[in-house]
């Protein structure tokens, strides 16, 4: 009984020592593109974190103590999807031990819902082609118009856990797509004259972003996804580029860049480093900002 | 017993007042790997080839390369899924083979809660002590091929691991701050330094069958585990751990150890898959073994005697280049432990270059330099080590 006793006065005590509820709504998403959508969905009633910074490879986080005690505290919880945190997310989860934002709890939002994803793999499949993606490419918020779409989830989400902001909520997407639908006529107008014009790119993650402005993407600096370039590759890659006077290489700033200015030497194409993703701490603070910048320096380079 | 029940309805209260998860049925993202039912299944090959210096060498981890040849370390199958909206179930086969003959062993298999309020979580089943670093960890996850000198002194060739419940809660402060505390049986062979098993001796006592009479014949775990980023690049992860249990040379003897343990990664934002990165890991523990009184066969009296026994390990890893890791260990113990060969002092240096084909793959040499007090040449050892996972994608701890 005494037992008992102890075990029941130290709940007590843990529910004395939580922290008062802040009036603010807790969103954590895991990369600055979800969080920048979150808040342009949730507005004040929101404060919105990022697990992964703008500058880091999303699919290789660290499942760092300090991130499960972000998650441990979300009131919602937003991920790309489409595996592409596969290697991270579902540990941090765990370890969160909160039940709202589990995987169909109310407070998980998996942003990928409702979108078409590009190359889903027909047929049978395994790791002998590289970090194949069961369910499609995830890198699917390279597509301006898909924001539309990840803003909608996010605001289902945010409606279920809290219904008062629901008119807010509503308000603020359709504002959001206004602002969307304005914006592409503008990036779509500066990417015209380049229209059909073939790239190679590093890794396989801009096929929405390439679909969007009628750009093709004819090869890549690895030959599977997430296999690094072998000498024999990058020979057949130079010949490609010179076959078909390919001028861009678009690499990320954090892969290695051995290898594509390798190739650019010998080809005389450019390496185009462009940020993926929405970053704070670079500058590329919202969505319309990252298209802005991606906009603009693809077009001077393919000039 | 009315203890039990009155615990059980304390549970039963807790999980009452889980927020309601089914009410969100249909929001789950129907995905296709989401739509089987079927668990993540994973299996993982570990091997290696080995040479010693001397046959009668001092490797005496369950899983390390032990002999001048080849040796499967390790065959894990493992399935996992989330059980229902309120549990996580796992489960670790090992196949292994001894002198030609296969054989199963259940390394752990438990079940964990997702959702109790105020950062509680309980695990119950059959799993790994969460002692230190190295304790919890399966053999294709260590960082070297073989298990630590300190690790199989304490815990036997297999770790610590023992049908059981954890409690554990993650405290509402602005840093990173766990407490564990699991209680589980303390006898087999993978509590040695407890109840261990009948047919075996320590420092010349036997063994003998203790029964559970009270709470103090079960083995009882507290660990304090916290973490700290020190900047956006480096992160700490640093504990203390507190076993107590019965061991098997009298009817009222009991063993105590104790450990900290720290790890130190640094990685930049910008990594390329994971690389570059330096880590820095240590461990020390202490163990304190009352010994019983003993008669022997011979009529040897053995009177009541305590063997303090402690060692450390301490190891950095170096991810220079991408998919390659160099990775240097130096490890020290001094065990006046009759129960292993090497008594006394005893360190070890190895060194080792691995590479990872991939995620799912890698290939490891390593060089060991193993001296002890009772012995005049130092042992040297060499391992390949190579490693195959297929199936579902594991995860990482930090």
């Amino acid at each position: 009984m005494k037992q008992i006793l102890i075990f029941a006065s130290f709940l007590l005590a843990l529910q004395i020592a939580r922290p008062i509820e802040a009036a603010a709504i807790k969103v954590v998403a895991t990369t600055e593109d979800l969080a920048a959508i979150a808040k342009e969905v949730g507005g004040k009633r929101v404060q919105v974190e990022s697990l992964a910074k703008g500058v880091q490879d999303p699919h290789f986080l660290e499942a760092k103590p300090s991130l499960i005690l972000k998650l441990s505290r979300a009131d919602l919880f937003v991920q790309v999807g489409l595996d592409l945190e596969a290697g991270w997310v579902p540990s941090l989860l765990v370890g969160a031990r909160n039940g709202k934002i589990q995987s169909g709890g109310p407070g998980f939002v998996d942003a990928s819902r409702g979108i078409t994803p590009l190359e889903v793999p027909t047929g049978p499949i395994d790791r002998s082609s590289g970090d194949i993606h069961l369910q499609g490419n995830p890198h699917y918020w390279l597509d301006p118009m898909n924001a539309k779409q990840i803003a909608r989830n996010i605001g289902e989400g945010l409606k279920r856990i809290d219904p008062g902001g629901a008119g807010l909520y509503d308000r603020n997407i359709a504002d959001f797509s206004n602002r969307l639908d304005e914006a592409v006529v503008r990036w779509e107008e500066k990417m015209k004259p380049f229209a059909g014009a073939k790239v190679i790119t590093y890794h396989k993650s801009w096929p929405y972003f390439l679909k969007q402005f009628g750009l093709a993407a004819i090869g890549y600096i690895e030959p599977k996804p997430g296999i690094p370039p072998s000498t024999l590759h990058l020979k057949e890659l130079i010949e490609l580029i010179r076959r078909d006077q390919v001028k861009v290489i678009i690499m990320e700033p954090y892969f290695s860049d051995q290898a594509p200015k390798f190739v650019a030497e010998k080809t005389g194409a450019k390496v185009v480093v462009l940020p993926p993703s929405v970053s704070v701490s670079t500058g590329i603070e919202d969505t319309f900002h990252l298209f802005d910048h991606l906009v603009n320096t693809l077009s001077e380079a393919l000039r | 017993m009315r203890s039990i029940l009155l615990a059980l309805a304390v549970l039963g209260a807790i999980l009452g007042i889980v927020p309601s998860l089914s009410a969100q049925e249909g929001t789950t993202p129907l995905t296709r790997s989401a739509q089987t039912l079927n668990p993540e299944i994973s299996l993982d090959g570990l091997f290696s080839a080995a040479t010693f210096s001397d046959p009668e060498h001092l490797q005496f981890g369950a899983h390390d390369p032990n002999k001048r040849g080849f040796t499967l370390q390790n065959l894990e199958l493992t399935l996992a899924g989330n059980v229902d909206p309120y549990f996580r179930g796992e489960a670790h086969l090992i196949f292994g083979l001894e002198a030609g003959e296969s054989f199963v062993e259940v390394e752990e298999a438990f079940l964990t809660t997702l959702s109790l309020p105020y950062g509680l979580q309980i695990m119950g089943g059959h799993f790994f002590t969460r002692f230190g670093r190295q304790n919890p960890l399966h053999p294709h996850a260590w960082a070297f091929t073989d298990q630590n000198m300190i690790n199989t002194l304490m815990f036997g060739g297999d770790g610590l691991r023992s049908p059981g419940v954890q409690i554990s809660v993650l405290l509402p402060l602005p840093f990173y701050l766990e407490l564990i505390g699991s209680v589980q049986n303390a006898e087999g062979e993978t509590a040695s330094s407890f109840l261990f098993t009948p047919d075996e001796t320590f420092a010349g006592r036997p063994i003998l069958t203790r029964d559970v009479h009270d709470a103090g014949d079960l083995l009882t775990l507290g660990r304090i585990k916290s973490s700290f980023d020190l900047s956006e690049t480096v992160s700490l992860v640093a504990g203390t751990s507190h076993l107590f249990g019965p061991n098997g040379t009298g009817e009222n003897t009991a063993t105590r150890i104790h450990g900290v343990d720290l790890f130190l990664k640094w990685e930049p934002l910008t990594a390329d898959h994971g690389w570059p990165f330096v880590t820095l890991q240590g461990e020390a523990m202490r163990r304190s073994y009352e010994a019983g009184e003993a008669t022997l066969d011979d009529g040897t009296v053995l009177s009541q005697e305590r063997f303090e026994t402690d060692g450390f390990y301490i190891q950095s890893l170096y991810g220079f280049k991408r998919r390659w890791v160099a990775g240097v260990r130096y490890e020290r113990s001094d065990a006046t432990d009759p129960v292993e060969p090497a008594s006394g002092a005893r360190w070890r240096a190895s060194s080792n270059l691995t590479f990872y084909p991939s995620e799912f793959s890698k290939i490891r040499l390593q060089y060991n330099y193993d001296k002890s007090d009772d012995r005049d040449d130092p042992i040297h050892a060499v391992f390949v080590q190579y490693e195959f996972l297929i199936g579902a994608h594991g995860a990482h701890t930090f």
